[in-house]
């Protein structure tokens, strides 16, 4: 397996509050990492970092081997590689779904109208979403513009695919069809790093397990391993009140 | 009321208002012509004063503090003061025809100030738009300048509107000021008749005219706040 994104000792803070103290990881392409934890743990700092929406303090990050933390670089053809699909969605509320799709292939690939057009249907089609094409975002269900969402981010044809919390703003009902999507993504030859309170699906659909807690990773596993015999007490303590809470059978 | 007939007499004499309405309709043309090439120039100006003072590049500072200059030194003059400053000072530099007209300079003027304020309100459009839009258009790969175009800039024009009419309604009135350096506009006008006359009834007239102008248009801006607020889904709490 290549090496699609390595994480070397990365470290931020906001303030006097260290999110990541020491992040290292290694992550091989088409794989599918679950970073699980308590809220606060860094997750969601973690993928932004990834993403270069935020700069890390310290630590670099590689993808395929080049530094993409390197100061002075442009990160917006970095960006183009590495999509992100956030947990409130933040499609563009004033342009259809058709134009939240195309934007970035006209603007920043320089595609054509019609070839973006294309993608975007074709994208749209697979995800089932071909009758909202001429929708505005407002007319659709939580569900619908996350799909829609996913749909804007994968139209560039990103090597990483950063999957944020995407179904923590959705109602429970809603919650299937978007995995379904993630699902359907898995063994596509994207890599896949989500952050997620769904247990059931990162033990489901995970190559590895990331618990994140203080900062660090306090245990990285195969999904079996983290949620049947975790060994951090940690851990251990996440996952019985995530059990408790009724999220994950036990 | 015993002095009521004579302030009638003098204030709502229809003779008098018959007599000069042609003449204060005539002279609210130039009026409209001024209000008509200000607001466009006022639009493009505050936009881009608007963008000049949210951009985030630092190279970009020394800009940043020009335009924060601009907009507290124009908001903090009197409109009428510049109108006299810039529309008697710039053709007084010794400019040829037709650019030495104190008309010319008095509409910069106004068009001057008019841009410092509505500036702050595209300002607070801008502003008004959720961080996470930026987050969204940045992650696609999109530039600052695309994401301002293409994403901040549309969703943060929509939204002031209304108040932007309501600045244009007032500089639809403003324009009157200009008349204080020369050019005959309704207000001029008005105050000819009045002279001629001896009697204020020009004024209501002039009054009248800029009523039938500004009380549409501010029916148009409630409308389209509540069309707005409609749009937005906020409920109304009785």
């Amino acid at each position: 397996m290549n090496v699609k994104l390595t994480l070397n000792s990365v470290a931020k803070s906001f303030g006097d509050n260290r999110v990541l103290r020491d992040i290292s990881l290694t992550i091989s392409t088409g794989e599918v990492v679950s970073f699980i934890g308590a809220s606060g743990s860094g997750k969601t700092t973690l993928l932004r970092c990834i993403n270069l929406l935020e700069t890390v303090d310290s630590g670099s990050i590689l993808l395929d081997g080049a530094d993409i933390t390197a100061v002075g670089l442009d990160a917006n053809p970095i960006r183009r590689r590495i999509g992100i699909v956030f947990q409130s969605f933040n499609l563009f509320p004033h342009l259809s779904i058709r134009r939240n799709v195309t934007l970035a292939l006209t603007e920043v690939l320089g595609k054509s109208a019609d070839d973006a057009n294309e993608t975007a249907s074709s994208l749209l089609a697979r995800f089932g979403l071909s009758d909202k094409i001429d929708s505005y975002p407002d007319r659709l269900s939580g569900g619908q513009q996350q799909r829609v969402a996913i749909a804007r981010a994968l139209a560039l044809n990103p090597e990483v695919l950063l999957l944020d919390e995407i179904t923590s703003a959705l109602d429970p009902e809603l919650v299937g069809e978007v995995l379904d999507v993630v699902r359907e993504l898995k063994g596509s030859g994207i890599t896949l790093l989500l952050a997620t309170h769904e247990m059931g699906f990162a033990r489901e659909i995970s190559d590895r397990v990331c618990f994140l807690a203080e900062g660090v990773v306090a245990e990285a596993g195969l999904p079996e391993q983290i949620f049947s015999q975790p060994t951090d007490p940690r851990t251990q303590q996440f996952l019985q009140r995530v059990i408790a809470a009724g999220r994950l059978r036990g | 009321m015993p002095r009521w007939d004579r302030v009638k007499k003098s204030f709502f004499d229809w003779e008098r208002l018959t007599d000069s309405f042609p003449r204060l309709l005539d002279a609210f043309v130039l009026d409209i012509k001024i209000f008509a090439w200000t607001t466009p120039c006022i639009l493009i100006v505050a936009v881009l004063i608007a963008i000049a003072r949210s951009t985030r590049t630092p190279a970009l500072f020394p800009v940043r503090i020009f335009v924060i200059a601009y907009t507290d030194i124009m908001r903090g003059v009197p409109v009428i003061l510049w109108i006299y400053l810039v529309g008697f000072g710039v053709p007084g530099i010794g400019l040829e025809r037709p650019w030495n007209s104190p008309l010319i300079w008095g509409s910069v003027a106004l068009g001057m100030t008019y841009s410092a304020y509505v500036a702050e309100v595209f300002r607070a459009g801008i502003e008004s738009v959720h961080e996470s839009q930026r987050a969204a258009a940045r992650s696609l790969g999109l530039s600052s300048s695309q994401t301002m175009r293409h994403v901040i800039l549309p969703q943060a024009i929509r939204r002031v509107v209304p108040p932007l009419m309501n600045d244009m309604v007032s500089l639809q009135k403003d324009v009157a000021l200009v008349s204080l350096i020369g050019p005959i506009e309704i207000l001029r006008q008005a105050g000819i008749d009045k002279a001629k006359f001896a009697n204020f009834t020009p004024f209501v007239g002039a009054a009248l005219i800029f009523l039938a102008i500004t009380i549409p248009l501010t029916r148009l801006t409630d409308w389209l706040l509540t069309r707005e607020r409609d749009r937005t889904g906020a409920s109304k709490i009785r």
